[in-house]
């Protein structure tokens, strides 16, 4: 299958080692990579803070980047959540209908990372090695609003070596939120506090999501009380072998 | 003035839901008539339907004990004695077998509610019981009484007939249109009193009845009007019919 | 008393600035970590036991937004059911209308003092101060509204208002306000203090005020759903009973409440069913009041109404199962949210009844997380609604209104960066510029200090060190 990259600006800028980890998984798998040169950002920190007008320009260049694209696949849940549960209402306030309709086709072949290797593809084992102890912290946009459900964890589950702990009240949100971290900042260290707690209880080497931002909260912690976990998006994970470690 | 407010209040909504979403009803006609049939769960057998409303009743911590209509008298006058009931006050129809000897039983004739406050329990039917979530419901119907005589006492002992078990709430809600019930006034009763006020901890026993008891009479002798009611309203045979 | 309930014109105080001191305290959070867990396990037992409660959430929301889409002919269904079986219905535009009705009614029979039901639309319109205003008192009788009443504190949480506070210390205000010096702190002992203290109003007192959970369009029922007892008091020993209900309470038929009386209880306090729930129709004679009044209350209602996506906010049946698994909530309790609609739910109703400009801190108290819709026993989009009303926040912001208190940065913060991703070049210069500016900031490691709002992520958390390559680079370096 030719897969269409929506690496997301997140990645992009700040932790590129993810898409490169996509590349190699989905390469592995026989599949062929593009990454449409075009695409910046879905917008979701201008609809989910209110800009939803700034917004518009961003998904139109969105529909267009990917159009025809038989499948595009990003490394966030939360940006594939935006294409395919924001957007839709978005287009519709535009009144334009043949942008809703674009956008609401465009959707149906948007994936998220790990629901699309195990949704789509068929598959959980990749062929991946990673002989470490590992949670998994499930995202709030991956668990209900894509709702990958079991996915990720049987992805890991797959993987050679790996020594599996689930995350005890993995479901509650990690208190990130977009610009909810900036605006109720107190609140979100309260939630991030609590959910630290629970990462250390597992006493895992390696915390894995789906979302490299929620991870950037949560490992932003991690690091700052030298705690001795380190933070791995998924995909790294899943691209790691015996001859190369990616996390 | 008032119809100043009702007027304007009604132009508003109407200006408000003008945007057509779309309508379904219209005046006077009950919204299900022409409506997709109400979600339901698995039907009980009539021996499942009993053994469900006991252990649900059980489960609010009510005393519940199955009986038979040749019984029921003693079952009542044992559960009166365990309480060490003295004075009791009664629904001015309720039948002659299950008054129980040797305490004072009051007869509702509009009774102060001082008086109400200060008898020590009371015996009542009901219009039908709710297996599924362990409800019986009162109407004020026969055997009943008005609803402050089965509130202001603090033991109440409710006498429950198989015929008059349902399996599931929508099922109660038919049975009681068909019995011309729905106007009414009705108290649903799940166990006794209780507050979850407190650490959002269920306990037992504020101003209601603190203490409950139902007794259900497993035949159906002389019930047969009751269970053909339910029956027609909910389309399964009532509980008793095995 | 907060809340909707501050004086109309005069906005909320911002989420942000009232959660802290509750995040510091460390005794109402274990109160609320406790009670939310509780009851959170409760609910999820017995929804569990029913397979088909999918379905059942589906039905509910179904009865609901058909409801609302006819309401106008639901109402006055209502009203003409309700005047036939003898009670009086009152239209009540606001809150001051409402109040003003319930003091004439109150008024008119010499009552010095009425026993409520616990309500949240009564404490929405402020009913208790606008009848002590007349020299009426007004009582609560639910047992956490007469928590809240004696310490002199405003709810908290929708069902269970005094959730903030544990046994010891609802033990030892009773003990210093009820007179009742030998109690301990066992809930049954509790219960049994409120138990004496209301028992003698309850016989005495001619004039009751209650909500309603539901009305039944199709016969005129009303039905108020409780576990004490105190309800039933109530709505069956004054001689006479108002009930106050949002006009949004309406249900079409007796099949529509049969559907929520299913779901409310599983959702509320996770039980099959509640101890008590009683339905009525206007007035019988021999049984409970002779007289009935029922006010039919709008006070925004109708604003909400007119939105076609924040409508869905008025399917509500107040169970409060989105406060009790909001992590949010959990962590700031009710009182941050200044309205007696707080949690979730309260972060979508109450700057639409009141005009999101007076409360636009609200719809950002959310992480967006979901875990709300999932448990509405009628599927409110929470979430959707959120991001919904903070555009419209943005909107009258643009305008001049609203309490943000720096919404131009935001707001050219925000233009700015569209703008750069408006373009792949601009795209990737604004992209290089960030990696280096945080590769200045953190001297090459991980960058613990940022200036300015970015200070408050580095208050707990590091950035890592940026990568010297972006992906986009690779990518273009590696074909």
């Amino acid at each position: 299958m030719r897969v269409a990259l929506f690496i997301t600006c997140f990645n992009d800028t700040l932790f590129p080692d993810t898409g490169k980890a996509l590349v190699t998984v989905l390469e592995r798998l026989g599949h062929v990579v593009d990454f449409p040169a075009a695409q910046t950002c879905c917008g979701q920190a201008h609809i989910n803070t209110g800009y939803r007008r700034d917004a518009v320009p961003l998904m139109r260049r969105f529909v267009d980047v990917f159009a025809g694209a038989e499948a595009v696949v990003a490394p966030s849940a939360s940006c594939a959540g935006t294409i395919r549960d924001l957007y839709p209402a978005l287009a519709n306030e535009t009144g334009d209908a043949s942008l809703a309709a674009a956008v609401r086709e465009t959707g149906a072949r948007t994936w998220e990372f790990t629901e699309f290797l195990v949704r789509r593809l068929g598959v959980t084992d990749v062929g991946a090695y990673f002989p470490h102890r590992v949670t998994y912290h499930p995202t709030c946009h991956s668990l209900r609003v894509l709702r990958v459900g079991d996915a990720p964890e049987r992805l890991l589950r797959a993987v050679r070596g790996l020594d599996y702990v689930p995350l005890p009240q993995g479901d509650e949100c990690c208190g990130f939120g977009g610009t909810f971290a900036v605006k109720n900042a107190d609140t979100s260290v309260a939630m991030l506090g609590d959910k630290l707690r629970a990462v250390q209880a597992t006493k895992a080497e390696v915390c894995v999501a789906a979302d490299n931002s929620c991870l950037m909260h949560i490992g932003g912690a991690l690091h700052r009380q030298r705690a001795g976990i380190r933070i791995a998006h998924i995909a790294q994970v899943l691209a790691s072998t015996e001859s190369e470690r990616l996390a | 003035m008032s119809d100043d407010a009702r007027a304007a209040m009604l132009a508003r909504i109407r200006r408000a839901i003008a945007d057509g979403a779309p309508r379904h009803g219209a005046h006077g006609v009950s919204a299900h008539d022409d409506a997709p049939a109400l979600v339901r769960g698995v039907p009980l057998d009539a021996a499942t339907c009993i053994a469900r409303l006991v252990h649900r009743v059980e489960e609010y911590r009510a005393h519940v004990e199955v009986t038979t209509h040749d019984a029921l008298p003693a079952a009542i006058a044992a559960r009166v004695a365990m309480r060490g009931a003295r004075t009791l006050v009664i629904p001015a129809d309720l039948p002659v077998a299950w008054r129980p000897a040797g305490v004072a039983l009051r007869e509702d004739h509009a009774l102060d509610v001082a008086t109400l406050d200060a008898v020590d329990g009371v015996i009542t039917g009901c219009r039908l019981a709710i297996a599924e979530t362990g409800t019986i419901v009162l109407d004020g119907g026969a055997a009943q009484g008005r609803r402050a005589i089965s509130l202001l006492p603090d033991w109440h002992c409710c006498v429950v007939f198989a015929s008059q078990v349902v399996g599931d709430v929508p099922d109660a809600v038919r049975a009681l249109a068909a019995a011309g019930s729905l106007s009414r006034p009705q108290t649903w009763i799940s166990g006794p009193s209780a507050t979850s006020d407190i650490e959002l901890d269920r306990v037992e026993g504020v101003h209601g009845p603190r203490t409950l008891e139902v007794l259900v009479v497993r035949d159906a002798r002389r019930q047969g009007a009751a269970s053909s009611v339910i029956a027609a309203a909910t389309g399964r045979p009532p509980a008793s019919a095995a | 008393m907060t809340g909707i309930g501050t004086r109309p014109g005069r906005p909320l105080p911002r989420f942000e600035a009232l959660a802290p001191a509750r995040l510091d305290d460390a005794q109402l959070r274990r109160n609320l970590g406790k009670a939310t867990a509780t009851i959170r396990g409760k609910r999820q037992t017995v929804v569990d036991e029913l397979p088909h409660w999918e379905a059942l959430r589906e039905e509910g929301r179904a009865a609901k937004a058909a409801v609302l889409a006819e309401l106008d002919v639901r109402l006055e269904q209502l009203e003409a059911r309700v005047r036939a079986a003898g009670g009086q219905v009152h239209w009540a535009p606001t809150a001051a209308d409402a109040t003003r009705i319930v003091g004439d009614i109150a008024a008119r029979h010499a009552a010095r003092e009425v026993i409520k039901v616990k309500s949240i639309t009564t404490d929405e319109i402020r009913l208790n101060e606008a009848l002590a205003a007349r020299g009426i008192v007004a009582t609560e009788t639910d047992l956490a509204e007469l928590i809240i009443q004696l310490a002199g504190e405003p709810s908290s949480h929708i069902l269970v208002p005094a959730i903030h506070k544990n046994r010891s210390e609802i033990r030892e205000l009773f003990v210093a306000r009820l007179g009742q010096g030998d109690l301990t702190d066992e809930p049954r002992a509790l219960a049994g203090a409120a138990r004496r203290h209301l028992r003698a109003k309850f016989l005495s007192v001619p004039m009751a005020v209650s909500g309603a959970n539901f009305a039944v369009a199709e016969t005129g029922a009303v039905c108020v759903v409780e576990s004490e007892g105190n309800g039933r008091m109530c709505l069956t020993l004054p001689r006479v009973l108002v009930t106050v209900m949002g006009i949004e309470k309406v249900v079409a038929s007796w099949d529509d409440l049969g559907t929520m009386l299913q779901l409310l209880p599983r959702s509320s306090t996770g039980e099959r069913m509640n101890p008590y729930t009683s339905i009525w129709t206007g007035v019988t004679p021999g049984d409970g009041p002779e007289e009935f009044h029922l006010v039919l209350l709008d006070n925004g209602r109708t604003q909400v109404l007119a939105d076609s996506v924040g409508r869905q906010a008025l399917q509500c049946i107040r169970c409060s199962a989105c406060l009790n698994v909001c992590p949010v909530y959990e962590r700031t309790g009710g009182h941050a949210y200044a309205s007696v609609y707080p949690g979730p739910i309260g972060a979508i109703l109450t700057p639409q009844l009141l005009g999101v400009e007076q409360a636009d801190s609200l719809p950002y108290a959310s992480t967006l997380c979901g875990a709300c819709y999932d448990v509405c026993p009628v599927k409110i989009n929470i979430p959707e609604v959120l991001v919904h009303l903070r555009g419209r926040a943005v909107e009258r912001q643009a305008a001049g209104a609203g309490t943000h208190p720096y919404p131009r940065l935001e707001r050219l913060a925000m233009r700015l960066a569209a703008w750069a991703f408006g373009s792949t070049t601009r795209y990737t210069l604004a992209t290089r510029v960030a990696r280096v500016a945080l590769r200045l900031l953190g001297g090459g490691g991980a960058v613990t200090r940022l200036p300015g709002y970015g200070a408050r992520w580095t208050a707990v958390r590091d950035l890592p060190p940026p990568p010297a390559q972006s992906f986009r680079d690779w990518w273009d370096a590696r074909t």
